[in-house]
């Protein structure tokens, strides 16, 4: 990562975690550095689902560490972890779906900007959360959509509005669970060149099951195998890797 | 837009209709209805109260009764104390009773607001039906303490010999009191109005819909749902002060799980989440109660087949029957 020692935006270390006799996390270490987008792959079942959900906050390791901007985040939950600037999206959207796309949003640039607890000012009198929000719309180019409700949105559309509520919270790293999933070839390429402009933000921890996206986007790859990661290295390295490609990528790659 | 400016209209006509009605009673010479109509306002009061938690919120509280008895007891006991010439407690302060409405209701609101910080501080940590049953045993745990506690009457509850004082106001004539419960009705209505447009109310109602979205976004979906509980729990509670004060009499049925429920009755007939709901379903509850019960004890069973229609065909409730589903800006 260059010449200049850099802190790693986000650190795991020896990280373990078990259901019954599953081992879902077996000593998994990894990082993220600033500017760059390191992917995350593996098959089906491979845990990587485990292993975002113990960075978000909703799981807590058994045994090791995760280091976000320094921090060691034991203990702390999903709200806090967004608090200190973790940005991330859905593997399936999840969204309030009576809300207007707008509205989401809203929401997190109300989080971002102070206190929930104010009681009195009516929020869709509020300029400041208004434009915010539209400006974090606009980015994804969902401004024409701002006062449908997220329920009645498409597929890929609910995928841009959870994008832009992750931008509003201004985070540190965005954790990306499968943007590209269900998006169409249109909308996977287009929402690829957005991603890359997105690294500048800050780092992605991309995890993407859309090979063409990820060897496009990663600047690093790291293969999950049954709870192990089992490569970590640039595209080139992951594509000519004789264990990902027995394991996961199977003999089509040239 | 058509339909939110629809309900807005009913709105109007409810208020208008629910004060002119005891005038109407007055100038006729049957005071007994201008005592329905403020019972409508009390329970009404009540139903508000829980449709913040349930409405707003989606917390199924089962327990509301809770609130609704302490904030009885709180009006029964201080006045029962001013009555008697005895003091609270004389040490390490002596702390006297009242019989001023605006003291008793400053207690009640605080006793079952502490309470709610308290039983939701366990009982929201659970979701769905153990939510509803957690609420449930902490209420019932309420009434039983109150039905084997001798010093407030017991079993048999407390007689409050005169109606509470409120300044200026002569509040044995029961227009009077009645546009005092009014008032305070209408105060929390526009309090929770201004409440769920505010950033509070927003994140209130994005952790009803995806606490997993408000949690994302850095907001802890557990303190707006305290917070939430406790306000709640506060207006019903006021309501139980009132509804001491209408009976002068606090036992521990106010504080029974058919309490708890009948509230939660008001919310769903009127509409869950609208403003105006718990007015209407008071409404029609008395309207029933007065129009069927003279006829048979079992009058909850005409009750219960317009509670079954709403829940099958008006899942907004007559509110929603009457004026379209919500609409969320």
């Amino acid at each position: 990562m260059g010449n200049v020692k850099v802190d790693p935006v986000l650190e795991i270390k020896n990280l373990f975690k078990s259901f019954g006799a599953l081992r879902a996390t077996d000593d998994v270490s990894l990082d993220l550095y600033p500017g760059e987008i390191h992917a995350l792959i593996g098959p089906n079942g491979a845990g990587k689902s485990t292993l975002i959900k113990q960075i978000s906050g909703d799981y807590q390791p058994d045994l090791g560490s995760i280091h976000f901007l320094g921090k060691d985040m034991a203990g702390l939950g999903v709200a806090d972890r967004a608090q200190l600037g973790l940005g991330r999206t859905f593997q399936v959207s999840s969204l309030a779906l009576e809300f207007s796309a707008l509205r989401n949003v809203m929401l997190a640039v109300q989080a971002k900007s102070g206190s929930s607890f104010r009681f009195f000012k009516p929020v869709m009198k509020d300029k400041a959360l208004i434009d915010g929000a539209m400006e974090m719309l606009t980015q994804v180019d969902l401004q024409d959509r701002a006062n449908i409700p997220a329920a009645e949105l498409s597929h890929g559309e609910r995928r841009q509005l959870e994008i832009a509520i992750a931008l509003a919270l201004k985070p540190k790293a965005f954790l990306l669970d499968e943007p590209m999933a269900g998006m169409g070839p249109e909308g996977s390429k287009r929402l690829t060149e957005f991603l890359d402009t997105l690294r500048h933000q800050a780092p992605i921890l991309l995890v993407e099951h859309d090979m063409d996206a990820v060897f496009a986007l990663a600047d690093r790859i790291s293969v999950l195998v049954y709870g192990q990661v089992v490569a970590t290295g640039s595209v080139d390295e992951i594509r000519g890797n004789p264990t990902v490609r027995t394991a996961y990528l199977g003999e089509d790659v040239t | 837009m058509v339909k939110f400016e629809r309900e807005t209209a009913l709105n109007g006509i409810i208020v208008i209709a629910l004060l002119v009605i005891p005038f109407i009673a007055i100038a006729m010479d049957e005071p007994f209805y201008v005592t329905l109509a403020t019972r409508v306002a009390v329970f009404a009061l009540a139903g508000v109260g829980l449709n913040l938690a349930l409405g707003l919120g989606g917390l199924v509280s089962f327990g509301h009764a809770a609130f609704f008895g302490l904030g009885g007891y709180a009006a029964g006991i201080l006045a029962s104390h001013a009555l008697n010439y005895e003091p609270l407690m004389s040490s390490p302060f002596e702390l006297n009773g009242t019989t001023q409405m605006l003291i008793i209701w400053v207690a009640a609101v605080l006793v079952s607001g502490l309470a709610a910080l308290l039983i939701g501080f366990f009982s929201l940590r659970t979701s769905g039906v153990y939510f509803i049953m957690i609420t449930l045993a902490f209420a019932q745990m309420i009434y039983y303490f109150a039905i084997s506690w001798p010093a407030y009457g017991g079993e048999d509850g407390l007689s409050i010999y005169v109606r509470n004082k409120f300044p200026g106001v002569n509040t044995l004539d029961p227009i009077n009191f009645f546009l005092i419960c009014f008032g305070l009705l209408m105060l929390c209505i526009l309090l929770i109005s201004v409440l769920k447009n505010s950033r509070f109310g927003n994140a209130l109602q994005a952790a009803r819909q995806n606490d997993e979205r408000l949690a994302t976004v850095g907001i802890h979906p557990f303190k707006i749902r305290l917070t939430t509980f406790v306000v709640s729990a506060m207006i019903t509670g006021l309501a139980g002060a009132l509804y001491a004060d209408l009976n002068r009499f606090v036992s521990p049925s106010m504080l029974s799980w058919h309490t708890s429920g009948e509230i939660m009755i008001f919310v769903i007939l009127g509409g869950v989440g609208r403003l105006f709901g718990p007015v209407v379903g008071a409404g029609l509850f008395i309207l029933f109660e007065s129009m069927f019960g003279g006829l048979t004890e079992h009058w909850m069973l005409f009750l219960g087949l317009v509670l079954l229609a709403v829940v099958l065909f008006a899942r907004g409730g007559l509110i929603g029957f009457v004026a379209g589903r919500a609409r969320h800006g």
